[in-house]
């Protein structure tokens, strides 16, 4: 057993430095040996998020770590960035990143060269294949859709584009600085670049909005969408601008019915447009985002920039659990701290075995796929779904109302589950406490 | 020091309505006598309670023994501090039955008020030399003619024996203390009686056991006598005696003068040191004195621990805080809802909330304070329950052209709660309040449901006057609608008598409840949130396909906030 499995280590590692090789990792090589978390497996690869703080604007929805730069802080954000994902990628001794995602901000407001140079560090350091997913998000501004091109070159090969509605009135009062017609410009061009890899932000629960106007904005946008959505309901957050609007009464939302149907009917609207819902939000004709799918399957991650979020193992330093980590959310305490030290991370905290099995939990349920039974024995090779939710009363209700669905596959919710996740979660995560955590008996 | 003659001993109470300046006097009055160093620090020195200093009253009455040189004489003033309060008039009879005068104090802008009346009368029925005191003259609406008068008219004493004063700032407090000396007789009592005291306060010292405050009313007492408490017949040794000044000050011995001070005589339990009790000396039995009665619980409330597993922790403050509170009634009690906690009696509103505050801040205990319930005797018989009327007018009486006093017969029930909070409210502040308990009445009495989907909760069963049901059924129900968390299906909550639905609310059913958005794989907030949930789900009770948090039976039984 011991020399198998030293074989498929070894097999593993060599894909990973050839990317020719690569290609041959569609055979599965399967195994029943148990493992924890800081085993290669998982501790091989990550992907990679990279946080631009920086935003000309702010939206007045938006609570997201985001600022507006005073100066032209352009040279040294991008150089503190490399120097952070230098040193993570060192700290994390991962061998392979699987997909890079620019996020922020506005990452489209960063320098095609400053994108340049960070892959450039990445491929430096660790084998980042010429088929990783490589996402840039985008501002579809007149702006952002000249530089298009630029990032493509360098590098990236899908772009998330933030068009959020095509309704100029809304655009306007949401802070937004583009209209439709740029947003339907940008789609266009980057359609052009990467067919096949554009991504669409829309949002919904907009205030004033009906469902019906809602319905007919969504089918339009779906004719001139490439192959994936990302669908997101608009939030009140403390501190925004909207937050105000709404209090003082200058602004109303739509009622909580009225957005629970808006839901409904996209995903329906999406279906018939040949969208596979994949996960609560997103939804994809053929690829799916391959970036967030590692979140939500509960594979490392490493986050660079002010406020990005990690769950690595610092195998560097002779870690061996996964940990959560927050870098710093100020840019320029941030930018300090990466000069001294070479990297800004704020907190760490390691995840006991329990709390890793909660965020597994939580984040493959939001798969519509949820999570299966060989995931989940990745990280609990000792007690199965089964074992862990078969047993309870609460866990049978659901089952019964048909929210929820355990079978030979796995976990995993039903369409009508999907849209209260989050009252099924805290059930689930009961059962998941009774057997893991150390002070059973209540 | 102590060998005063008994003629140059005056004992005295500061009496008056609250807020019209007792502490204030006292203070000023330990001042001239030297007892305290005139300093900014002086106010209410005799308030050593912190709660006593935050809410500005006196709960526990305080001792102290002054000296005074009048017309090139020495006398010894024991000035016994009372509570103004409503809730603690029996404390301060208690401490009436050591003086043998008291100074009336009443505000020269507020005039005669509810306490002043009741306290005058307290006074005057333990027969002592009262002398009015008009206080802050100082103020701009001070109007002490007018107060002359009212005194005079309803008091029926000659406006000439008022001494006008201003506590704050010294004004002729010098007068005071020349009229406690000539206004005021000496007690009686002689050195050779039998030894006699009167126990009217006691506190516990860890250290050294059960103190007691009393005053000699005959005879003498010293270190190692052996005596007598009358009411519960025990006898100890005593190991320890003193004046008050106001701090303790041990001597030898202490005489019949009328001295007043305190003992330490073995006494482990407060309970021992009755406040009102009398204590005599073995050798020689006497009669007991008038007057005993112990204190009666007027209001009560519930207190329960946050969590079962504070139960220990709760009992012992509570214990610990009753040992020097003799007049709280313990009593323990159990609520479906809330498990193993305590029914309290307490003399009144007040005396409650300073209790709680107290075990607050002196023990760190956090207590569920369930609405105080007054005690209800049920017949169980088939006769026909009496209607009664909720208020019933018994004597109107005009102390003034401006004021007029009414008596009422009300339910106690009515009144415990928010009663006096209305009438201020009501009169802006003018109205004035004090009651005495008229035994029970019957009344029209039923028994409300609360249901949750059809399910009856029994913790939530209340006994409710039939004309308050609608309104209170309403008020529970809205509670419930406010702390019971959304579910994946509607909840129907409702207010029953029988099979009667008085009152209904519903939480609507989630129709939605998933998070849109995990950007950038920062999931830590959300993670909390629904690990919170979690834990709240494993507290909450399961009544048919419910989940109810405890909250929700803690905010529909708790005392309203006011």
């Amino acid at each position: 057993k011991f020399v198998s499995r030293m074989i498929t280590h070894m097999f593993r590692k060599a894909s990973c430095f050839s990317p020719g090789l690569r290609r041959f990792s569609g055979l599965k090589v399967t195994e029943h040996v148990p493992e924890s978390p800081a085993s290669p497996r998982l501790t091989e690869q990550a992907s990679l998020y990279v946080h631009w703080p920086y935003c000309l604007r702010r939206c007045t929805y938006c609570n997201f770590n985001k600022y507006i730069s005073k100066e032209n802080n352009e040279d040294i954000m991008a150089k503190c960035l490399q120097r952070e994902t230098e040193t993570l990628l060192q700290l994390s001794q991962v061998s392979c990143i699987t997909s890079v995602f620019f996020g922020g901000g506005t990452p489209s407001l960063a320098h095609p060269s400053t994108i340049a140079k960070i892959l450039e560090t990445v491929s430096k350091q660790v084998n980042l294949s010429d088929e990783a997913e490589v996402t840039l998000e985008v501002n579809p501004t007149p702006v952002g859709m000249s530089k298009l091109k630029d990032y493509h070159h360098v590098g990236v090969n899908r772009f998330s584009i933030g068009i959020q509605s095509l309704q100029d009135k809304d655009l306007k009062s949401l802070g937004r600085d583009h209209n439709s017609l740029d947003a339907l410009q940008t789609l266009a061009e980057a359609r052009k670049l990467c067919p096949g890899g554009v991504s669409v932000d829309i949002m919904f629960g907009r205030p004033n909005q009906t469902t019906d106007l809602w319905s007919r904005e969504l089918s339009e946008m779906l004719r001139v969408c490439d192959d994936h959505v990302s669908l997101y309901q608009l939030t009140l957050e403390r501190g925004t601008q909207l937050f105000k609007q709404v209090q003082s009464g200058q602004v109303t939302m739509p009622t909580e019915e009225i957005t629970a149907e808006m839901y409904q009917c996209a995903r329906t609207t999406l279906q018939q447009h040949g969208f596979q819902q994949y996960e609560v939000s997103n939804f994809a004709k053929n690829v799916k985002s391959r970036h967030n799918l590692s979140y939500w399957k509960g594979k490392q991650y490493i986050g660079v920039g002010p406020g990005a979020h990690g769950r690595f193992v610092p195998l560097g330093e002779g870690g061996v659990t996964r940990e959560a980590r927050t870098q710093t959310l100020e840019p320029d305490v941030w930018i300090h701290e990466v000069r001294q030290r070479g990297h800004g991370t704020r907190r760490r905290i390691q995840l006991g075995h329990l709390e890793l099995l909660e965020e597994v939990l939580v984040m493959g349920m939001r798969m519509t796929k949820g999570v299966n039974h060989k995931h989940w024995e990745l990280f609990s090779p000792e007690l199965s779904l089964l074992e862990i939710f078969g047993g309870s009363l609460a866990v049978q209700e659901l089952l019964q109302n048909g929210l929820l669905i355990l079978d030979d596959r796995g976990l995993r919710c039903s369409w009508d589950g999907l849209a209260l996740l989050d009252s099924m979660l805290p059930v689930l995560l009961v059962e998941l406490d009774r057997i893991f955590s150390p002070k059973t008996g209540s | 020091m102590s060998k005063f003659p008994v003629d140059k001993i005056r004992n005295f109470c500061i009496i008056a309505h609250i807020d019209h300046g007792k502490s204030t006097l006292a203070d000023r009055l330990l001042e001239m006598t030297g007892a305290i160093a005139k300093t900014e620090k002086n106010k209410q020195v005799l308030d050593k309670l912190q709660v006593e200093r935050e809410r500005g009253i006196t709960v526990k009455a305080q001792t102290a023994s002054l000296f005074y040189s009048h017309d090139g004489q020495d006398y010894l003033l024991n000035l016994i501090d009372t509570p103004g309060h409503v809730d603690f008039s029996y404390e301060v009879s208690r401490s009436l039955s050591a003086c043998q005068g008291v100074l009336l104090i009443i505000d020269a802008n507020q005039g005669i008020q509810a306490q002043t009346v009741a306290n005058f009368y307290l006074a005057f029925e333990a027969q002592l030399a009262i002398i009015p005191v008009i206080n802050k003259i100082d103020l701009k609406n001070a109007n002490p003619e007018r107060v002359e008068s009212q005194i005079e008219k309803v008091f029926d004493i000659p406006r000439e024996e008022c001494i006008r004063i201003s506590a704050k700032l010294g004004t002729n407090v010098e007068a005071v203390l020349q009229a406690v000396v000539e206004r005021i007789p000496h007690p009686g009592g002689s050195v050779d009686d039998p030894f006699k005291a009167l126990v009217f306060d006691s506190n516990f010292d860890h250290y050294r056991g059960v103190v007691a405050n009393i005053a000699v009313i005959g005879g003498r007492v010293k270190k190692g006598d052996k005596i007598v408490s009358a009411h519960l017949s025990k006898t100890y040794e005593v190991n320890e005696l003193g004046l008050l000044r106001p701090e303790e000050h041990a001597t030898q011995k202490l005489y019949a003068d009328g001295q007043v001070g305190y003992i330490i005589a073995g006494m482990k339990d407060v309970k021992e040191a009755q406040i009102g009790d009398t204590l005599y000396c073995l050798e020689r039995p006497v009669q007991a004195l008038p007057g005993f009665k112990p204190a009666k619980a007027m209001v009560f409330a519930g207190m329960y621990p946050m969590d079962q597993s504070e139960y220990p922790a709760l009992r012992s403050a509570i214990e610990r805080l009753t040992l020097n509170d003799s007049s709280v009634t313990v009593q323990r009690d159990s609520s479906l809802a809330l498990g193993a906690g305590w029914r309290l009696g307490f003399l009144g509103l007040l005396h409650m909330e300073v209790f709680n505050q107290r075990l607050e801040q002196e023990y760190n205990a956090s207590v569920i304070v369930t609405s105080p319930t007054v005690p209800y005797k049920a017949i169980l018989s088939s006769a026909k329950l009496i209607k009664s009327r909720r208020g019933v007018q018994k004597s109107v009486v005009y102390i003034d052209e401006q004021r007029v006093m009414l008596k009422y017969l009300f339910p106690l029930n009515e009144i415990v709660v928010d009663f006096y909070d209305l009438l201020k409210s009501m009169s802006s502040g003018y109205a004035s309040f004090d009651y005495e308990n008229a035994d029970y009445q019957a009344a029209d009495l039923i028994k409300m449901d609360i249901l949750l989907n059809g399910r009856p909760v029994e913790e939530l069963t209340t006994i409710v006057h039939r004309e308050r049901a609608y309104s209170m059924g309403k008020a529970m129900c809205e509670r419930l609608k406010e702390s019971i968390p959304r579910q994946m299906f509607e909840i129907a909550i409702q207010a029953a008598i029988g099979s009667k639905v008085i009152a209904r609310e519903t939480v609507k059913a989630f129709r939605k409840n998933v998070l849109a958005k995990c950007y950038g794989g920062d999931i830590t907030r959300k993670m909390k949130l629904l690990k919170r949930q979690a834990e709240g789900k494993k507290k909450m009770r399961r009544i048919g396909n419910v989940d109810v948090p405890k909250d929700a039976f803690i905010s529909v039984l708790k005392r309203k906030e006011k």
